[in-house]
């Protein structure tokens, strides 16, 4: 396969027989490196055949092998001739990034993490077969599939400002639970308000560097050693279900023939069958916002608990990492309304976007990158350029680097507890082995993949913060 | 023989499930995709599940075979041990194939799991003669 270098950090993949577009990807030359071992490139390549895919199939610096799109693909598609695909937003629909700012120090914060991590353990279900909020009839299933956050903080799970800042305002408004299936519905009623295991976490941090100070300040981060909470889930057993319920429906209705992967199966956007997916995966979207929110209230209900008070724990913000929707974009000097489909990648849109909450309206969208357990994570700043560049995109996290059973092998959970500590980082887990599969080493250089999407200019640098206390699921 | 064993993939748990009959390795495959979050030789054999299911193809059968237990791990709280009787017919309706089977588990919440398999996948995935290959994304 040619590859291309346009610039430092940018690559493309020309456009051969079967491709509509070229590819793009966003990499320095280490992460190309690691991009090249395995099949990211050639499913970039496969998104770039796709009908009706505008410009270019993306892939961002943390990118990694998937089933049909890469993780860490974006793709735009034509909102009249293009195509949806469930494959191409994931089986985790809106997994997703919630972070909260404190009014606390770490020192006033740490001698207490202990309780604090006991207390987040014990409010927020983790785990495999956990269940979450008892007995959710359907008929209040079926309010949060439609109103997401709005469902939660009208039920006193949050407070109204929250919504404001959740992306979509914490609502896709499409959704409409019908096109749910009985099998996701009762996945998902056990569920809501459960964290889930694998990388999911609620992480106590630190804000260990300030890069930007002027923005920092804008996004509720004031000072080094301010603490942070970050909390990443999404929309569990539902999603996964909404997914694969779809991509049996498509392959069934429209045949997989002349498909490069099974897991490209689509329908036109406009289509009947189309559209239905596009409102039961808003439907996942609404119940993932609705789980990090109802996290978000117990984990403010902790720190009440512990503190004595929760005064100054505003949300900063809530972004999606695995989702379709349509946005307006600019395509060779044309304001067009494209289906964007992101799985693995953050949306990043610079300052006058109408859909950034009105406080960011002039430095543009807070972005958030978590590292992997253990790691710093990041807060960038959306741009412009990312908007001409990336559709409005960019990474969602560190990606892995090796597979879970070769951590397994390569690290015991005890050890990787015990190091930890000694760096002043307290870990609280269900399971040794889920440490082993999550240890730092199995994924890319955080700081490597937050450091490319400032230079490639699709997300700048604002505010690097480590972690001080993690309740892993 | 062994029943299964993990191969190598970047993100995602990878799979190759033996058998001397497509039964067999669809048998292993699904104690494979549970040995991802625990291990199936310290699960009782407590509860007793019908499976029924329906597929287009091999492939379609298998991934849906699988899925019925993530299904019941999330509803039920079941985790699989083993399957107990299998059986995999051809048929001339609209889903040429069907499945039925016994599986033996128990209620997850008894038992140390770790990590979570989302979904089955087509990614990668293979019907051989002795084998079969599924990805898994957890």
């Amino acid at each position: 396969m040619e590859i291309k270098k346009i610039s430092e950090y940018m690559w493309q993949i020309p456009k051969t027989a079967g491709m509509n577009v070229p590819a793009v990807i966003f990499a320095s030359e280490k992460l190309m490196e690691k991009i090249k071992q395995d099949k990211t490139l050639e499913q970039a390549a496969n998104v770039a055949k796709l009908p009706g895919i505008i410009k270019h199939s993306l892939t961002m610096p943390d990118a990694h092998q998937g089933y049909g799109f890469p993780i860490g693909g974006v793709a735009a598609f034509d909102s009249d001739d293009g195509i949806i695909s469930p494959g191409g937003v994931g089986y985790d629909i809106n997994c997703g990034v919630r972070l909260l700012r404190t009014s606390w120090g770490e020192k006033e914060i740490v001698p207490k993490m202990g309780s604090i991590l006991d207390a987040v353990f014990k409010e927020v279900p983790a785990g495999v077969g956990r269940k979450g909020i008892t007995k959710l009839s359907k008929d209040v299933l079926f309010e949060v599939l439609e109103k997401g956050s709005n469902w939660a903080v009208s039920s006193g799970y949050g407070k109204k400002e929250d919504l404001a800042r959740t992306e979509e305002n914490g609502c896709m408004k499409g959704a409409e639970p019908q096109t749910v299936s009985e099998r996701a519905l009762s996945r998902g009623m056990p569920q809501l308000g459960t964290l889930g295991a694998g990388n999911h976490f609620v992480e106590i941090q630190r804000v260990d560097r300030v890069f930007d100070e002027e923005t920092a300040k804008t996004f509720g981060i004031t000072n080094e050693g301010q603490v942070m909470v970050m909390i990443h889930t999404g929309s569990r057993g539902l999603g996964h279900q909404i997914a694969s319920d779809y991509i049996k429906e498509m392959e069934n209705r429209l045949g997989t023939e002349g498909l490069p992967d099974r897991e490209l199966v689509n329908a036109p956007i406009q289509s009947e069958l189309g559209q239905k997916y596009y409102k039961a995966m808003s439907c996942a979207m609404n119940y993932a916002f609705s789980n990090r929110q109802l996290i978000t209230h117990w984990v403010r209900e902790v720190f009440g608990k512990v503190m004595g008070t929760n005064e100054g724990m505003d949300m900063v913000y809530d972004v999606c990492h695995n989702i379709a929707k349509f946005e307006e974009h600019e395509i060779d000097g044309e304001k067009r309304k494209v289906c964007i489909h992101r799985k693995g990648a953050t949306r990043s849109f610079g300052p006058g976007r109408k859909e950034i909450p009105e406080v960011y309206r002039s430095t543009g969208q807070p972005v958030l990158i978590p590292g992997s357990m253990g790691t710093a994570s990041y807060v960038l700043v959306g741009t412009k350029k990312a908007e001409e560049i990336s559709f409005g995109s960019t990474a969602h996290g560190a990606g892995r680097l090796m597979s879970r059973a070769q951590a397994i092998r390569s690290f015991r959970g005890e050890k990787i507890k015990q190091e930890m500590g000694k760096k002043g980082i307290m870990l609280k887990s269900n399971s040794w082995k889920g440490i082993a599969e999550e240890a730092a080493p199995a994924y890319k250089d955080i700081d490597e993949v937050a450091r490319v999407s400032d230079k490639a200019g699709i997300g700048k640098l604002v505010a690097r913060v480590t972690p001080l206390g993690v309740m892993k699921g | 023989m062994k029943k299964y064993e993990f191969l190598e993939h970047t993100a995602d748990a990878k799979f190759r499930a033996y058998g001397k009959s497509h039964e067999e390795a669809f048998s292993n495959a699904a104690q494979a995709m549970i040995s991802v979050m625990a291990d199936p030789a310290k699960i009782e054999p407590k509860e007793k599940k019908k499976i029924s299911v329906e597929g287009r193809d091999m492939e379609a059968l298998l991934y849906n075979f699988l899925e019925e237990f993530l299904f019941l791990l999330d509803v039920e709280g079941f985790l699989l041990k083993e399957i107990k009787k299998i059986r995999i017919r051809k048929t001339k309706k609209k889903m040429p194939y069907s499945l039925e089977a016994e599986a033996v588990g128990d209620k997850a919440g008894k038992y140390d799991t770790h990590g979570n398999v989302k979904a089955v996948t087509y990614n990668d995935m293979k019907i051989a003669k002795s084998y079969v290959q599924v990805v898994v994304d957890i």
